[in-house]
C-alpha cells in the first residue's frame, strides 16, 4: 500500500499503535482514566507542539540550531508579568486603621487604572491582564525575533551548529539572568481571568456521575488556541504566496535566490513568527504554572526531544510528536502503571525517543539530509 | 564599608615568617602548627556563608545571606543587636566572637551537592573558613555536612527539612537547628484531625527523593495513627513542571484529601495545578475536598499567589509570631531591608548567633569544643521558645507552628496564619526512632582536623 | 621524542610545566591583598581543573575527531563515580583500584550507549545520547536510591569497612595512594605569597598529563586520521569499503573511558558523589567546555575547562562587600556608581558573566580560546617584525 519511509507510513503506524495502546489502557484502568488522561495528554502536548513548532521553523527555514528558542518562551510568559504589573501600577495610599510589620501605619497600594476607569472596570482589566497581554506579546515577540535574527543568529548560517550552540546557549542565559534581575527567582503568580477558573465536568456533560472526568477550563481554552494558532501556521505556510516561497527556500534556497527573490528577509520574518509562536505559547501558559526565569530552560531540552522525534524539517512532524509525547507522558503518571514499573514517569519521554529513534531512523516525519550530519 | 580584608594567611606570613620559605606537611589547611583547621590566629575571624544564589532558591539564599549580614553586624556591636538581646544566653558581648572581628566569605551552593562543596571547600582551603553555614535543600546539606566533618570544621545547617540531616545521615561535626519531616507530620496531624475530622481519605503525591520519601513516611504514619487512610501515594518526578496528570485522578479515586509532599517549585506548580482543578469546590464522601501542603515556605507561598488560602502547612518561624525574640528579629531585619525576613532568614541568623555563643562558652574555636558546647544546650529567646539542642543527633528541638494561607491578607507579605503552636513534647521522637535511620545512625567522633 | 613530533613535543612540554607550576601560576597575588580573590591555587580548584580537562580531552577524541555531539557526556562521568565510590566503600580505600573502576564501569555503559546511539548521526545522534543520560539522571534520583543514595547522593560513612583496610571502630576511611592521603597539603610561604603543594592535585595532574598524551598520540595515529575521515565524508568511506561504526564506537567508548576516568578521580579527590553529576547540564558544560577552548584542538578543551571552573568558583564568591573594599579608594559617590555597576555581573550574577564571554568568544574568536591564542601570537609576531612599531599598526585589524 504504503511506500515505506513516506509520512503517510508513519502516521498510519503511529495511529495503528494508538489505537492498540488506547485498546489495553481502557482494559487496564477503565475508559474514565484513559478519557481523562488523553484529555490532559492533549493539552500538555499544546505546549510542546506550539514551542517544537518555532523551533522546527527555525531549524527547517535557517538550519539554526536554537538554544535560545526555550528564552523565547519564557520572555512570552514575563510579558504578561509585565503587563500584569504595569496594570497594578499603583499610588500608595496610608490606611490609618492597619499596621505594617513595624508598626508604622500600612501603605496600601491602589492602581492607577481604578483611579482612570473606577473600581469595578479597574479590577476587571486587572483580572483579564493575560488575555489582554497576547495583544502585547505579539509585536514585541516578533520585534525580539527579528532582532534577534538580523542582528546576531544571520551571522551564523554558515557556521558549524557547534558555534551556533554555543553562541545560542550564550544569549539564553544572558536574557534569562536579565530577567532574574528585576523579577528574581521566585515564581510570579499569573492567574487567569477569574471567568475561567475552576473547571468543566465533562462526566455529567455526557451524562456520567460528577467529578469522574474534570478538567480545568483555562487548559481546555490552552488546547483550543495551540490549536488554532498551529492551524493558522500551517494555513499561512500552505495558502499564501509567501508562505510558498518560504516553503520553496526550506526545500532550495538557492534555486528561489536565482530566481531574484530576496529569500532572506523572508527567512528573518519566519524567526520573527516562530518567536511569536513561542511568546504566544508563553503568554497563555503563565496560569497554567506561575512563571519563573528558568521556565525555558525546562522546556529546551524537552521541546528538542520532541523536533527530534517528529522529524528534522517536518512541521506535522513536530506536532504530531508533542502531542504524543504529551498523551504518553499522561499515561505513564498514572498510579496503576507506576505500581507495574516503578519510575516511568521519569524516563517515558526519553524511552519513547530512543524507541521511535531506534525504529524510524529519521524521527517519525523527518526528511532526508536535514541535520543528519 | 571599607574595612581592610585581612585573612588568617596574610597575617600569619606577616607576624611570623616575612620573607622565609618553609615547608609544612598539613592536611586540609595552611598551618601545620594549629591545634584545629583553621585556627584563628589574627584579630578576626572567617565565617563561610554557602547559599544558593543561582538556580530555583536564589530568592530564599538571598534572604539567608541578608540574615548573615545582619548577624555578622550584631556579633561586631553593629545595629540594634537584635536577637542577642532575648538571647537567654548572655555570652556574646557584642565584640565579635573571643574578641575576634567577624568576618565571612560567601559562596553559591547552586542547590548541587557538587557545587556546593567546591564552593565549601573552596571556603576552608582558601579563606580559612572556621565554620560553614547555610544552603536551602536536604542533599545539600547532607553533602555539605559530610566535608566538614572530614574538614575538621563545624556545619551549621542552613534550611534542610529531610529527616536524614539529622537522622541516617548525622555527623558529630554538623548541627541542625531547622525542624524536620517528622515534626512537621507529628505537629500537624492533631490539627489536621481537629479541622477536617478523623475519618479521612488522603492521596498523596511525593516528590520523587530522599526529603519527599521522608516526609510522606511522616506525615502518613501521624495520619494514619488518628485514623485516616491513605489511598494512594503517587511519587512525582522533581523535574516535573506540570502536575496535571497526576491531579486529574484524584477525585476519580474516591479520595477527599490531597497532601502534596511538594517543595519550592514542585510545591507552587502543584498547588497551583490542584486548585486549577477546582479541587477544592468539591465534595466528596459528603465531605469539602481539603488540601495538605506539609512544608511550607512564605516565599515559596508567594509565588503561588491566592492558591494558598485556607491550606494547612506547617513552618518553621513566621515573622508575625510575638515572643520578644521574634519581634526583635523582625525588627532589626526590617528596618535595614524593609521587608520582614523569611524562616530561611530567621533560621539561618539563629544559627550564626547559636555557633558564636557556643565559641564564647567554650572559650575556644576548636570544634570539638564548640560541638560539646552546643550539645545539650538548652536556651530560649530566639523566637521558637524553650529549645534544646539534643546531644544524640544534633537536632533542635522546639515548638512547630501549624498555619494555615491568609484568607484575607494585608500586604504581600501577610500570606501565612498561626494556627496552632504544637508542643515540643508532642513532636519529639527518640534518637534511634526508625525514620531518623534506627540504631545503626551515629553521630560518629567529633574531627577537629589538623 | 616519545612518538611525538617536535611542535606535539613542544606543547606536550608545555602542558607539563603548566601542571606541575599551577599553584605558582594560579596563585600571582599576595596573600591578604585586595586581587587575592583572584588566586585560583588552592587544592580544590586546581584539582576541578585538571580533572574537568580530563573529560574534555576526553569529549574532544569523540567530538573533535568524528564530529558527533554527545550530549550526554555526564552520564559517563557519574557512573564512574559510582563505581569508584562503590568501590571504596567495599573494597579498599586504595584510590588507584578506585580509578580503574571507574573507567571500566563507564567503558561498558560507553559501549552499551554507543552501540546503540551510533545507529545514528547528526542531531538524532546528539538526542539518543541526551535521552540516555537524562534516564541515568532521572533514575540515579529516584528509584534507584538504594544503590546511588538519590538526592543525598553517596559519602564514606563511619560503618563502612572495606575489605582491605584496617580502620579502627568508628573511624571514616580516607582516599589514599599507598598510606598517602590525598587531602595532604605543603605549604610554602615567600613573602606575602602562599603556595599549596597538594598530594591530590598532583596525581591528578600526572593522570592529567597522560591522557593528555594519549590523546595526542590519538589525534596523531591512523586511527585518529580514520575519525577525520568519517567526519569529512561518511559516505565516500563507505564507498571505498571501509566501515565507519568500528571506529566511531571506539572513539565514543575511549571517550567515555576518559569520562569514567574523571569521575573516579573526583571521588578519589573528594569521596562524595551526587546525582547532579549527570543532569543536561552537565553534559551541556562538557560541550561548552570543548567549544569555547576550541573544538578538534589538543589544548583547547583544558582552557575551556579551565575557564568555566574559573568562573563557577572564583566571580560566584565575589560579593558586595569585597566589591566596596575594591573601590575604598574612590570618593563615595564615585564608590557606589562603579559598585552599582559591576554588582550584577559577580555573584549571584556570575551566570550573566559566563553568557556574555560565551558569546563573546564565539563572536570575536570563532575556532574558540586557541584561535585567540593565535591571533594574539601573530600580532606580537608582525609587531616584533616591524621597525620601528607605528601606533597605526597596534591599531589595524589583523588581516592576512
Amino acid at each position: 500500500m504504503f511506500k515505506s519511509g513516506t509520512p503517510l507510513t508513519s502516521l498510519a503506524i503511529t495511529a495503528g499503535g494508538l489505537i492498540g495502546f488506547f485498546v489495553l489502557m481502557i482494559g487496564l484502568v477503565g475508559v474514565n482514566a484513559v478519557l481523562l488522561q488523553t484529555l490532559d495528554g492533549l493539552s500538555k502536548g499544546s505546549a510542546y507542539a506550539m514551542i517544537a513548532l518555532g523551533l522546527t521553523l527555525i531549524f527547517g527555514t535557517l538550519g539554526v540550531v536554537n538554544f535560545a528558542h526555550g528564552a523565547l518562551f519564557m520572555i512570552g510568559a514575563f510579558c504578561a508579568v509585565t503587563l500584569s504589573k504595569f496594570l497594578t501600577l499603583s499610588k500608595e495610599v496610608v490606611d490609618e486603621s492597619k499596621t505594617d510589620f513595624l508598626g508604622n501605619p500600612l501603605k496600601v497600594n491602589v492602581p492607577y487604572v481604578n483611579d482612570l476607569f473606577g473600581e469595578a472596570t479597574g479590577a476587571t482589566i486587572i483580572d483579564w491582564a493575560v488575555p489582554l497581554s497576547l495583544l502585547f506579546a505579539i509585536p514585541v515577540m516578533i520585534l525580539v525575533g527579528i532582532v534577534m535574527e538580523r542582528g546576531l543568529i544571520k551571522h551564523f548560517y554558515k557556521r558549524p551548529h557547534a558555534d551556533q550552540i554555543l553562541v545560542t546557549f550564550g544569549l539564553a542565559i544572558v536574557l534569562q539572568e536579565i530577567i532574574k534581575f528585576y523579577y528574581g527567582a521566585n515564581p510570579i503568580p499569573t492567574p487567569a481571568p477569574s471567568a475561567f477558573s475552576g473547571s468543566l465536568d465533562f462526566g455529567a456533560l455526557i451524562g456520567m456521575d460528577p467529578n469522574l472526568i474534570i478538567y480545568p477550563y483555562w487548559r481546555i481554552i490552552y488546547f483550543v488556541f495551540a490549536a488554532l494558532i498551529i492551524g493558522a501556521v500551517f494555513a499561512f505556510l500552505q495558502f499564501t504566496t509567501f508562505g510558498m516561497v518560504v516553503r520553496a527556500g526550506m526545500a532550495d534556497r538557492e534555486t528561489v535566490q536565482l530566481l531574484g527573490i530576496n529569500i532572506d528577509r523572508r527567512f528573518t520574518l519566519m524567526f520573527g513568527l516562530a518567536a511569536a509562536v513561542a511568546g504566544l505559547a508563553g503568554v497563555m501558559y503563565t496560569p497554567i504554572n506561575s512563571p519563573n526565569y528558568h521556565m525555558g530552560m525546562d522546556f529546551l531540552v524537552l521541546s528538542f526531544v520532541v523536533v527530534v522525534v517528529g522529524g528534522m524539517g517536518s512541521l506535522p512532524g513536530a506536532v504530531l510528536a508533542g502531542f504524543l509525547l504529551g498523551i504518553l507522558e499522561s499515561f505513564a503518571s498514572m498510579r496503576e502503571i507506576l505500581d507495574v514499573l516503578p519510575g516511568i514517569n521519569q524516563i517515558i519521554i526519553y524511552l519513547v525517543a530512543i524507541i521511535i529513534l531506534l525504529t524510524r531512523p529519521r524521527g517519525l516525519m523527518g526528511k532526508k539530509g536535514v541535520m543528519e550530519e | 564599608m571599607s574595612n581592610s580584608r585581612l585573612t588568617r594567611r596574610g597575617l600569619l606570613k606577616t607576624s611570623a615568617l616575612a620573607g622565609a620559605g618553609l615547608a609544612l606537611p598539613t592536611i586540609f589547611t595552611a598551618s601545620s602548627a594549629a591545634a584545629f583547621t583553621n585556627e584563628p590566629t589574627g584579630s578576626s575571624v572567617t565565617l563561610g556563608f554557602n547559599v544558593p544564589q543561582t538556580g530555583p532558591y536564589a530568592d530564599e539564599g538571598a534572604d539567608e545571606l541578608r540574615a548573615y549580614e545582619l548577624a555578622v553586624e550584631h556579633l561586631n556591636g553593629g545595629g540594634d543587636g537584635g536577637m542577642m538581646n532575648t538571647f537567654s544566653s548572655k555570652a556574646l558581648q557584642g565584640n565579635g566572637i573571643l574578641g575576634k572581628k567577624v568576618e565571612f566569605v560567601t559562596g553559591d551552593t547552586q542547590t548541587k551537592s557538587d557545587a556546593a562543596r567546591a564552593s565549601a571547600k573552596s571556603m576552608i582551603e582558601k579563606d580559612g573558613a572556621i565554620m560553614i553555614t547555610g544552603g536551602s535543600s536536604s542533599g545539600v546539606a547532607v553533602a555539605v555536612q559530610g566535608l566538614c566533618q572530614e574538614a575538621g570544621v563545624i556545619f551549621m545547617a542552613g534550611l534542610t527539612h529531610s529527616n536524614d540531616t539529622t537522622g541516617k545521615d548525622r555527623k558529630a561535626n554538623g548541627f541542625r537547628h531547622f525542624f524536620n519531616s517528622y515534626m512537621s507530620g507529628a505537629a500537624l496531624a492533631p490539627v489536621l484531625a481537629n479541622a477536617y475530622g478523623t475519618d479521612r481519605k488522603a492521596y498523596h503525591l511525593t516528590a520523587d527523593y530522599n526529603w519527599g520519601y521522608t516526609t510522606e513516611e511522616a506525615v502518613k504514619a501521624s495520619t494514619e495513627a488518628m485514623g485516616w487512610e491513605t489511598v494512594a501515594a503517587v511519587k512525582t518526578p522533581l523535574t516535573q513542571t506540570d502536575f496535571s496528570s497526576y491531579i486529574a485522578p484524584v477525585l476519580q479515586s474516591g479520595a477527599d484529601t490531597l497532601v502534596l509532599n511538594h517543595y519550592g517549585g514542585n510545591m507552587v506548580n502543584s498547588l497551583t495545578n490542584a486548585v486549577q482543578f477546582g479541587l477544592r469546590d468539591k465534595q466528596v464522601n459528603g465531605k469539602d475536598f481539603q488540601i495538605i501542603v506539609p512544608l511550607y515556605s512564605r516565599l515559596m507561598a508567594k509565588g503561588a499567589g491566592a492558591n494558598v488560602k485556607g491550606i494547612f502547612g506547617s513552618t518553621n518561624w513566621h515573622w508575625t509570631l510575638t515572643d520578644e525574640g521574634s519581634k526583635a528579629f523582625v525588627k532589626s531585619f526590617g528596618t535595614k531591608y524593609g521587608f520582614p525576613p523569611s524562616q530561611a532568614a530567621h533560621t539561618t541568623y539563629v544559627q550564626a548567633l547559636l555557633y558564636a555563643d557556643a565559641v564564647e562558652r567554650a572559650g575556644s574555636f576548636n570544634p570539638c569544643a564548640v560541638a560539646e558546647a552546643l550539645e545539650g544546650f538548652e536556651f530560649d529567646g530566639m523566637g521558637n521558645g524553650k529549645t534544646l539542642y539534643r546531644a544524640d543527633d544534633h537536632q533542635c528541638f522546639k515548638d512547630v507552628l501549624v498555619v494555615k494561607g491568609k484568607e484575607n491578607p494585608d500586604s504581600e507579605f501577610d500570606l501565612l496564619e498561626i494556627v496552632e503552636v504544637t508542643p515540643v513534647d508532642q513532636v519529639m521522637y527518640a534518637p534511634d526512632h526508625p525514620q531518623m535511620g534506627g540504631p545503626e545512625a551515629t553521630l560518629g567522633t567529633c574531627n577537629a582536623g589538623a | 621524542m616519545f612518538g611525538l613530533n617536535k611542535k606535539d613535543f613542544n606543547l606536550f612540554l608545555i602542558v607539563i610545566a603548566l601542571t606541575m607550576l599551577a599553584p605558582f601560576i594560579l596563585n600571582p597575588f599576595p596573600a591578604g591583598s585586595g586581587m587575592a580573590q583572584f588566586n585560583a591555587g588552592y587544592p580544590d580548584l586546581m584539582q576541578r581543573f585538571v580533572i574537568f580537562g580530563i573529560f574534555a580531552i576526553g569529549f574532544n577524541i569523540l567530538f573533535g575527531l568524528t564530529g558527533y555531539l554527545s550530549f550526554g557526556h555526564a552520564a559517563f562521568l557519574g557512573v564512574g563515580s559510582y563505581g569508584a565510590i562503590w568501590m571504596m566503600k567495599l573494597v579498599t580505600l586504595n584510590v588507584i583500584p578506585a580509578i580503574i573502576m571507574g573507567v571500566i564501569v563507564s567503558g561498558v555503559f560507553a559501549l552499551a550507549i554507543g552501540f546503540i546511539s551510533l545507529r545514528r548521526s547528526g542531531i538524532y545522534f546528539s538526542i539518543l545520547t541526551l535521552a540516555f543520560a537524562q534516564m541515568s539522571y532521572a533514575l540515579a534520583y529516584s528509584v534507584l536510591t538504594p544503590i546511588t543514595g538519590g538526592e543525598t547522593g553517596l559519602q564514606i560513612k563511619p560503618t563502612d569497612r572495606p575489605i582491605f583496610s584496617n580502620l579502627e571502630e568508628g573511624e571514616i576511611g580516607r582516599a589514599n595512594l599507598f598510606g598517602l592521603d590525598m587531602r595532604s597539603s605543603y605549604e610554602l610561604e615567600v613573602g606575602n605569597w602562599a603556595f599549596t603543594f597538594n598530594t591530590g592535585y598532583y596525581i591528578a595532574a600526572i593522570v592529567m598529563i597522560l591522557a593528555f598524551y594519549l590523546s595526542i598520540r590519538i589525534f596523531r595515529s591512523p586511527f585518529g586520521t580514520m575519525l577525520r575521515a568519517v567526519k569529512s565524508n561518511q559516505t565516500r568511506m563507505n564507498y571505498t569499503g571501509l566501515n565507519a561504526r568500528p571506529y566511531t564506537l571506539a572513539a565514543f567508548v575511549i571517550s567515555g573511558m576518559y569520562a569514567g576516568l574523571a569521575g573516579g578521580l573526583l571521588v578519589a579527590m573528594d569521596t562524595q558523589v551526587g546525582p547532579e553529576r549527570m543532569f543536561w547540564t552537565a553534559s551541556g558544560e562538557v560541550v561548552l567546555m570543548t567549544i569555547l577552548g576550541g573544538a578538534s584542538t589538543l589544548i583547547g578543551p583544558v582552557l575551556g575547562a579551565g575557564l568555566i571552573k574559573y568562573m563557577e568558583n572564583i566571580l560566584s564568591k565575589i560579593n558586595k562587600d569585597i566589591l566596596h573594599q575594591w573601590f575604598a579608594f574612590l570618593p563615595d559617590g564615585i564608590e557606589d556608581f562603579l559598585v552599582t555597576i559591576v554588582y550584577p555581573f559577580i555573584g549571584k550574577g556570575w551566570h550573566l558573566t559566563l553568557g556574555i564571554i560565551f558569546m563573546a568568544v564565539v563572536i570575536f574568536l570563532p575556532g574558540g580560546l586557541v584561535e585567540g591564542g593565535k591571533r594574539f601570537m601573530d600580532f606580537v609576531k608582525r609587531k616584533k617584525s616591524k621597525t620601528p612599531p607605528s601606533d597605526e599598526s597596534a591599531q589595524s585589524t589583523p588581516a592576512e
